[in-house]
């Protein structure tokens, strides 16, 4: 092949190797990266045949189509009735944006002494930096206490769902996640080995600096929940129960949101009365500052991390 | 016609996939693409709201160099209310798959209709 | 202030962290816990209510250190204390007369999960009656609708899943139009605190620049809400998510979910658009138009039902047209209505509800009428009770329901000739239609089984006595009285109704 080398030095070469793969001649892969052999999916005759046919009768008894005169004038009325009805609905709406006032015009009627105060005096009322962190956390923090509950009673419902609580269904739960695990891939392993204590130390900075520039606790939550969630892909469920089990994903959620409740029902009550919290508001700027708004985002973090790797473990598992 | 909507186009836009997620939520037959549909219609509406905020010349309100004048920053408001419609929408986007994989598993069909018919004949 | 002013505060965020604490909890301390916590907000409300009826004049609540337009703040009025106590009643009677169905039907293990959705449920309602501000409204709406739909499918059966996901698609409809009116609302009035947004929209309906947004947002809040609360071309979801999750949920959802966003809805017409620019823009007509159509549709699927939980559940749907029209009669004594009926059919519906499944238990399980045939006999509380629902349904005298009928006829006849005849004439065939179906189910459970019937029946269930539920008694009898007070000493409530109303705005 080449001018230059014997055929056996050149069969050693890079630029032999490149060509090989180019036209397709040898699979690089087969051989050197462990796969596991999948089993070919064989399906037994009859219950084959079994849900083809009530497949066809199914689709036949809603979708029948050729023999049902009602259903096809319904169908094709419905196609019309929905395209005239998303056109209206666009066409009103834009309607209403063109008298709707210029965007980044300074004199909007939105921005008036409300936007202004909090601008001026955020920085000194609450002690934050962010002063979009001051405002959810300080002046409106009724709303951001509603929306961790919505946070909190979603996972709720996600639990009665599909946690399963029965000794042997779990266990068959576990069995079945086994096959489809990857576990002893060592690209995921030796890749998530330095990511994960990167990804876990900038989630925690971000909370903690949730005052002081762009983050605060959902942010920093969410990027620790990816965290922990590449860890069990990475390493399995049986390593992350060492330090990351049910119970602890029970306690951690109470304390952080009772603390929450107990902190807000404080600041509200001297609030309403006028009284002095006696939370120091610390200089601007500091990490130790701002009053309660740095204990509420590391709760609030907390709390998020936790929903997310549980979101995710019971899609995959049922249970942690 | 008022004469904003090209200096609203943001806007315009923001309306647009409103109405698409609004048609996919009501329209679309099968669970997962209600649930696309969902989620287009709730982005929609921050980016109406991120639009909102926006003073042309002016930065993100993190207060920088003690300059707390109100001509510096844009206003903070609708960022506020954005952070909370994102965890709003997380969540109900959590509850409605973990209600498709309930009814997938039970019926092996992701279509509504069909799950529809196939309750009736339980019945009977 | 005095020490009874906190109360509002007290009750929202009592129920909120008692709704974290059930979270570690048992199945039997979760129930303890959660009687006494509903037990506790009621007589908060309760002595709330009497103290707010001494005074007379609503007060604000600074929730945070930051006065009115920068932080948030609840409003705490005649008309709210009022409303507050009659859902924290409602809510208790209700569980405590299915309770023996929660402990039947629901996991061991997810029993307390049922009570935090029971806590929060309450925290929602009683924030939304008290919020001055419009996008904590909002957040609440949601925590409402999440809870609400863990109250459907929390017996995990394939009906209750299917329901469940049929109501969240609607109501996350309701939600981004909700929300999306609330947004253009804020932009063109640049406040989130209701009794700013109302004096901006009067300088801003005068000047006439932003009119065209103005109403297509308050348009869009209205549709919003009113998709949420089942108004008649939205119902889909209602008879399975009634019919088919266990009875106290039905109770609950049919008496106080809906019942909440009607009050919401009320609360956005009085104070943060003002009632006249309301009715000027003809949004009622339209709210009047659907709810005739409900009170009309509503009872004929009624009629055709053959399941006695689903043919209670189409009622609700009249129910809900009837709170409908009066809203969109656009006068004062029409919203007086309104709210009359939203307690007169709270109470009948969870009685009509609990009683219903006593009916269903005496029968071996089975809601189809053949099987309800003489039951009235063989569990007399529950045939008494449910006659005096339907009875209040219908509207015979003595009751709650007519005194409503009778409200929504006065607040008619004040009315334009245009409005006027439409009502009466509906209302007088929504009774016919509503005495066909209810009185044909009040013969048929006093019919005497035949004699083959009566043997199986027996050997499955015996007759249900007061020494084994006695919890399910006591309740019933507390609704009945419930009932019976609406009815009878209705004139002292509808001054109140009335008063309250006017210190609304």
């Amino acid at each position: 092949m080449s001018r230059l080398l014997s055929e056996e030095e050149y069969r050693k070469t890079k630029a032999f190797k490149i060509r090989r793969w180019y036209r397709g001649e040898k699979d690089p892969y087969l051989g050197k990266v462990e796969m596991k052999p999948q089993k070919p999916f064989t399906e037994d005759i009859k219950t084959q045949k079994q849900r083809i046919h009530d497949e066809a009768i199914l689709r036949r008894n809603i979708y029948d189509i050729e023999h049902n005169k009602k259903l096809q004038i319904f169908s094709k009325f419905y196609k019309v009735v929905s395209i005239v009805f998303v056109f209206t609905l666009i066409a009103i709406l834009l309607y209403v944006v063109s008298y709707l006032p210029p965007v980044g015009n300074a004199a909007n009627p939105d921005n008036n002494e409300v936007a202004s105060k909090y601008i001026e005096d955020g920085m000194k009322d609450t002690g934050a930096v962010n002063i979009v962190t001051g405002m959810i956390l300080d002046y409106r923090a009724f709303d951001t206490l509603g929306e961790s509950n919505v946070l909190f009673i979603a996972t709720c419902t996600v639990l009665i769902l599909l946690r399963v609580d029965n000794r042997s269904k779990k266990k068959e739960e576990e069995e079945n996640d086994r096959l489809y695990e990857p576990k002893n891939d060592i690209i995921l392993q030796k890749v998530a080995f330095f990511l994960v204590p990167m990804i876990i130390i900038f989630g925690i900075y971000v909370i903690l600096n949730g005052h002081l520039s762009p983050g605060g606790g959902f942010s920093g939550g969410a990027i620790i929940g990816s965290g922990l969630i590449l860890y069990v892909n990475a390493f399995g469920f049986k390593k992350i129960e060492r330090f990351f089990t049910q119970k602890t994903y029970k306690w951690i959620c109470f304390v952080a949101l009772l603390f929450y409740c107990l902190a807000k029902t404080y600041s509200f009550y001297c609030g309403a009365h006028h009284l002095e919290t006696g939370i120091p508001l610390g200089t601007p700027g500091d990490i130790l500052s701002s009053g309660l708004i740095l204990p509420l985002n590391i709760c609030v973090g907390m709390v998020v991390a936790c929903t997310m790797y549980a979101f995710y473990a019971m899609f995959r598992k049922g249970g942690f | 016609m008022g004469g904003n909507l090209l200096a609203n186009y943001g806007e315009a836009v923001a309306m647009i996939l409103f109405g698409i997620g609004f048609s996919n939520l009501l329209l679309q037959k099968n669970l997962i693409k209600k649930i696309i549909g969902l989620n287009i219609m709730d982005t929609a509406t921050y980016l109406f709201l991120a639009e909102k905020g926006y003073i042309a010349g002016r930065v993100a309100p993190i207060v920088v160099d003690n300059v707390t004048s109100v001509e510096a920053y844009i206003n903070p408001v609708p960022s506020g209310l954005v952070l909370t419609g994102i965890v709003v929408s997380v969540s109900v986007t959590a509850l409605m798959l973990s209600l498709t994989i309930r009814l997938y598993r039970k019926y092996h069909t992701l279509d509504m209709d069909e799950i529809s018919t196939m309750l009736k004949k339980e019945e009977e | 202030m005095e020490f009874i002013r906190n109360f509002p505060f007290f009750s929202i965020l009592l129920s909120l962290g008692s709704g974290v604490l059930t979270s570690i909890m048992n199945k039997k301390t979760a129930r303890l816990w959660n009687t006494f916590i509903l037990a506790a907000i009621t007589v908060m409300s309760a002595v709330l209510f009497v103290y707010m009826l001494e005074v007379g004049e609503p007060y604000t609540f600074m929730m945070g250190h930051f006065p009115a337009p920068w932080g948030n703040e609840i409003r705490a009025g005649v008309l709210e204390a009022g409303m507050a106590l009659f859902f924290c009643l409602i809510m208790l009677f209700s569980l405590k007369g299915g309770q023996e169905h929660i402990d039947a039907e629901v996991e061991e293990t997810k029993v307390n999960l049922y009570y935090i959705m029971i806590n929060l449920l309450l925290s929602s309602l009683l924030a939304l009656i008290y919020t001055n501000d419009l996008f904590t409204a909002y957040v609440f709406v949601e925590i409402n609708t999440i809870s609400a739909c863990g109250l459907i499918m929390i017996t995990q059966s394939g009906r209750t899943i299917e329901a469940a996901t049929r109501y969240m698609i609607m109501a996350s409809l309701g939600s981004g139009l909700l929300l999306l009116g609330l947004c253009i609302l804020y932009d063109i009035t640049g406040h989130l605190l209701m009794s700013s947004i109302k004096q901006s929209i009067l300088y801003v309906y005068a000047q006439g620049t932003y009119n065209i947004p103005l109403i297509a947002s308050i348009g869009m809040v209205v549709v919003g809400l009113a998709i949420k609360s089942a108004l008649y071309p939205f119902h889909t979801w209602l008879p399975d998510a009634y019919g088919y999750s266990t009875v106290s949920s039905a109770a609950i959802l049919s008496s106080l979910v809906s019942k909440g966003y009607i009050f919401l809805l009320i609360k956005i017409f009085f104070r943060v658009v003002g009632f006249d620019i309301i009715v000027d823009s003809k949004i009622v007509n339209i709210l009047f138009v659907f709810g005739l159509f409900g009170m009309i549709m509503g009872s004929v699927n009624a009629i055709l039902e053959h399941d006695i939980r689903r043919m209670i559940a189409f009622s609700s749907v009249a129910q809900i047209g009837y709170i409908y029209m009066g809203l969109g009669l656009g006068t004062t004594m029409g919203i007086v209505a309104s709210i009359f009926h939203i307690l007169s059919h709270a109470s009948t519906k969870s009685l009509l509800f609990v009683a219903g499944v006593g009916l269903t238990d005496a029968s071996g399980g089975s809601k189809k009428f053949e099987d309800l045939t003489g039951s009235g006999f063989r569990n007399p509380a529950a045939g008494i009770a449910f006659t005096i629902g339907a009875c209040s349904m219908v509207g015979i005298p003595l009751f709650s329901g007519f005194i409503s009928k009778m409200l929504f006829a006065e607040a008619a006849v004040q009315n334009s000739l245009a409005k006027m005849l439409p009502t009466m004439i509906c209302l007088a065939i929504s009774t016919v239609l509503n005495a066909i179906y209810f009185m044909k189910t009040v013969i048929r459970l006093y019919t005497p089984a035949s004699k083959k019937v009566r043997k199986t029946q027996a050997g499955e269930a015996a007759a249900v006595s007061m020494r084994e539920h006695p919890l399910y008694h006591l309740a019933l009898l507390c609704m009945v009285i419930l009932n019976v007070l609406l009815g009878c000493c209705s004139q002292p409530i509808v001054d109140w109704i009335t008063s309250g109303l006017s210190m609304f705005g």
